[in-house]
């Protein structure tokens, strides 16, 4: 028999290797599922970890990686500071569609004017945007006590609407020969998120997701709200003694969240997307959420994590067009990596032990 | 008589570090309504875990009708027609009343037959029950009667009730009583646990005494004076020190006429309470655990809001003050339960100092936070209060009780409070340990603070405290000077049956 323990410390070792070990156990367990499709599971694990980073065509995938990286992280350290206070945004992709949105509905409202002010206007456009709609379930929590996963999760496929209502209408390219979509950003200089360095791959949205980042550490680390945070996680009622104020947490933390999660969809539609168009968002908002968990909640965790997860997104499209992997295996490859961090987790507090039988 | 239904002899048991039971003794005959009397934690719930199976003795006999009986689990005690009606529920609300029933039962019978013998026993025994209703739409009274029907049903020949009448009004409280003498009539024999000493002399006819696990006396209820039952429950060897009235100084807090709902199901509305502490004064309040002791605390910590003016600190209204804004007038607590509430388990010790020490030991700045001081902070309390432990980095949870409870009241004595409230401040922690706390206590009263000391253990309140007060069922006895009072007194303030206030719950 196998006796789980608790540890008196959670172990600083374990909480490190953790994500090491999965994506090790993930590469394994996901190669015998490839070898199972019939594939060589060396040459597709390869394909998906290496070909990005060095391979012959890594030029063109290694700018690819920032692009989708940025959104990742962006929007996973907005919600890693909600679950932290187990406060459960799962509504980022919504927040993403209704930044993108607000922050193109400025932008397109200057069209033509050419003004070095737009595009700073059209990023406070996309957070507002995003903050709006996260206060929603917010305010629904604070003030009936909803659920803000239920709220949250449903105001995502309003918000799908509302991008196919405005793609088809409001927004619609009067020049657009009547295809759905917007003026694309790419023509209107002001307006257009473009790399600051050609060909890198580094827009705005990425230096945004550095700054994040840091913001997040800062605030975790060295400010009281951050402890806060951490304390109504870890134990509810000590940060009532201590003096937390639920509701406005509950505020803060969704309202920034959906901030966050407004500017990384910003920064999409104006940059990388060029464009607000009906399937114009892809699922970060529900990958980021497995980003912030492969991240163990952590800045800097979450900012490898969201690397990872660009990676295998990429490497896993390379492994679909070259190797003819279809594109549930890459999922399932995926949903293994957070499963397996989810398991091995449970070592950094408790400890595996074999129980003898003979000990009564 | 004949041979008793039940027979105890010598039951002991005992946990790490407490004998619960002592070589417990005494008989249970057949019809009997025999009543368990003691303070919480004097044993009486391990003792009735055993005759339920739930618990295994370390030593000693049971015998049921002169026949040796060692339930190994609960199943066998009902097949022994032993049932057992718990304090707190364990009640499905979404399911019916017949089908809540049903989930009790070896072999429950078709709805239909059992819905119908669930009305019979209710109309013989005088429990209105509808089988039909959602136990959701019950009340406490009536989800009292689900449990207790569920125990008829197996026709037992002894029913143990643990304080059954905690959540019952007076109306409801009669019908029990009828309910239980009628059985005892039909020659069920019923063990009834609690500490409510009026309760016991209208309805036992015998009862027996529990103290520190030892059985401390029996007597015929019906024949004794609620005061002698009491100086039983509460010990005659209470040490009342020799206190030289001191000179207190002006009115530190005043609480006046504060009522306040109760936060949950299982709470206790706090009504009309009155105190006053003034510098330098000990105010102990005692009282069984659960008539209002945390509700209490919250109110003072600023988790529970009250009317601005119910609440004053040297003068000023802080009934709508949070509890950071109340740390910051100089009003600290320490709450009873250490993990979760006073402290967060699985953060550092560190941590844990910043969490009420923020403010009066001026942890951050601007929001911003000063670890090396915190860790400072974290240390000074570790030094002067013998926390025994690695270092600040350790997690809260990784301290034993004692060590930990040690930090918790150390945090907050060093922070200088003008008033300090703390709830079981010596609760499960060593003697040498309680000893300093108690000392640090005293000390800082000496120093001018005014401390509210809430208790169950009426030796350390006769130690500390300067007045007394008891809480039951969410109100408060008149504080009176400590040296004024005798171990009879107290024991009534505690058992409730003290004054007219009790009288109309």
């Amino acid at each position: 028999m196998i006796v789980l323990e608790k540890r008196p410390q959670p172990s600083q070792a374990w909480s490190l290797a953790t994500p090491l070990v999965a994506v090790l156990a993930t590469m394994f367990f996901g190669g015998l599922l490839f070898a199972a499709l019939g594939k060589n599971p060396v040459e597709a694990i390869m394909t998906i970890f290496w070909e990005p980073l060095f391979g012959e065509f890594s030029f063109y995938y290694r700018p690819q990686l920032l692009v989708k990286g940025a959104p990742l992280v962006l929007i996973a350290i907005g919600l890693s500071l909600g679950f932290k206070a187990g406060i459960w945004n799962i509504g980022a992709e919504g927040q993403y569609i209704m930044g993108a949105i607000v922050g193109a509905g400025v932008g397109l409202a200057f069209y033509p004017l050419e003004a070095w002010y737009i595009f700073p206007l059209m990023v406070i456009g996309g957070a507002l945007g995003g903050w709006a709609w996260a206060m929603i379930p917010a305010f629904l929590k604070v003030r009936f006590g909803t659920n803000e996963i239920l709220v949250s999760l449903m105001l995502v496929y309003v918000a799908e609407q509302m991008l196919a209502s405005v793609s088809l209408g409001l927004l619609k390219n009067p020049e657009g020969f009547g295809f759905p979509g917007s003026r694309n950003f790419q023509s209107y200089a002001s307006a257009y998120n473009a790399d600051l360095i050609e060909g890198s791959g580094m827009h705005w949205g990425v230096v945004a997701a550095f700054i994040a980042v840091i913001f997040a550490y800062v605030l975790l680390n060295r400010h009281m709200l951050g402890f806060h945070i951490r304390l109504t996680g870890e134990a509810p009622r000590a940060a009532r003694f201590a003096g937390v104020n639920p509701a406005r947490l509950i505020l803060f933390c969704l309202g920034l969240s959906g901030a966050l999660a407004g500017l990384a969809g910003l920064f999409e539609v104006s940059g990388p997307s060029g464009q607000v168009s009906i399937d114009f968002n892809v699922g970060y908002g529900f990958t980021a959420i497995i980003v912030a968990f492969l991240g163990r909640l952590h800045p800097v965790g979450i900012l490898l994590a969201g690397s990872l997860m660009a990676l295998t997104y990429i490497g896993g499209e390379i492994a679909q067009s070259e190797m003819g992997l279809p594109a549930a295996a890459i999922q399932v490859f995926q949903g293994m990596l957070l499963f397996f961090l989810l398991a091995f987790d449970l070592l950094t507090n408790y400890r595996l032990r074999l129980a003898l039988k003979e000990v009564a | 008589m004949t041979t008793p239904l039940l027979s105890l002899q010598g039951l002991t048991k005992a946990y790490p570090g407490v004998v619960a039971n002592d070589t417990v003794s005494f008989d249970i005959g057949a019809g009997e309504v025999h009543a368990l009397l003691g303070e919480n934690g004097a044993g009486k719930s391990t003792l009735v875990k055993m005759i339920y199976g739930l618990v295994k003795p370390d030593s000693g006999t049971m015998l049921l009708r002169g026949q040796p009986y060692a339930p190994p689990e609960p199943r066998a005690a009902r097949a022994d027609g032993i049932a057992m009606v718990f304090q707190h529920f364990s009640l499905f609300d979404a399911l019916d009343v017949a089908e809540n029933v049903a989930l009790g039962m070896e072999n429950p019978p078709a709805m239909g037959d059992l819905a119908s013998r669930i009305r019979d026993v209710s109309e013989t025994y005088g429990l209105p029950l509808d089988p039909y209703r959602r136990v959701g739409d019950l009340s406490a009274g009536e989800r009292q009667r689900v449990e207790i029907i569920r125990c008829l049903l197996q026709d037992p020949k002894l029913l143990i009730m643990d304080e059954p009448t905690s959540v019952l009004t007076p109306q409801e409280v009669d019908i029990l009583f009828q309910t239980l003498q009628k059985l005892s009539s039909e020659g069920t024999s019923i063990l009834y646990i609690s500490h409510k000493l009026e309760e016991i002399r209208t309805l036992c006819d015998h009862a027996t005494i529990l103290r520190l696990g030892k059985n401390v006396g029996e007597c015929i209820p019906a024949e004794t004076s609620a005061r002698e039952m009491a100086e039983l429950m509460v010990g005659e060897t209470l040490q009342t020190p020799e206190r030289a009235g001191r000179d207190f100084g002006a009115v530190a807090l005043d609480i006046s006429g504060l009522s306040v709902p109760s936060p949950s199901e299982f709470g206790t509305a706090l009504k009309n309470l009155h105190l006053t502490v003034r510098k330098g004064e000990v105010l102990g309040i005692g009282g069984v655990a659960g008539n209002g002791q945390d509700e209490l605390l919250g109110v003072l910590s600023g988790e529970i809001s009250t009317d601005a003016e119910a609440v004053k600190l040297a003068g000023e209204p802080i009934g709508r003050e949070g509890p950071t804004a109340r740390r910051r007038m100089g009003l600290l607590t320490a709450p009873e339960e250490r993990l979760g509430h006073a402290a967060a388990p699985d953060m550092s010790l560190t941590e844990n100092a910043l969490l009420t020490g923020s403010v009066r030991e001026k942890l951050e700045k601007r929001g911003f936070l000063k670890w090396a001081e915190t860790q400072g902070f974290a240390e000074k309390i570790i030094k002067a209060f013998d926390v025994r432990t690695p270092g600040p980095d350790n997690a809260a949870r990784s301290l034993s009780g004692g060590n930990l409870q040690k930090f918790v009241i150390g945090r907050e004595v060093l922070q200088n409070p003008d008033v300090l409230v703390v709830n079981q401040p010596t609760w499960g922690v060593d003697a040498a340990a309680a000893a300093a706390i108690r000392q640090a206590i005293l000390d800082l009263a000496a120093g001018g603070a005014a401390v509210v000391c809430i208790s169950q253990d009426l030796d350390e309140l006769m130690e500390i405290s300067d007045s007394f007060a008891a809480l039951n069922e969410g109100r408060l006895s008149a504080p009176r000077p400590t040296t004024e009072l005798s171990v009879d007194e107290i024991g009534l303030m505690m058992g409730g049956a003290h004054g007219i206030e009790v009288a109309h719950v």
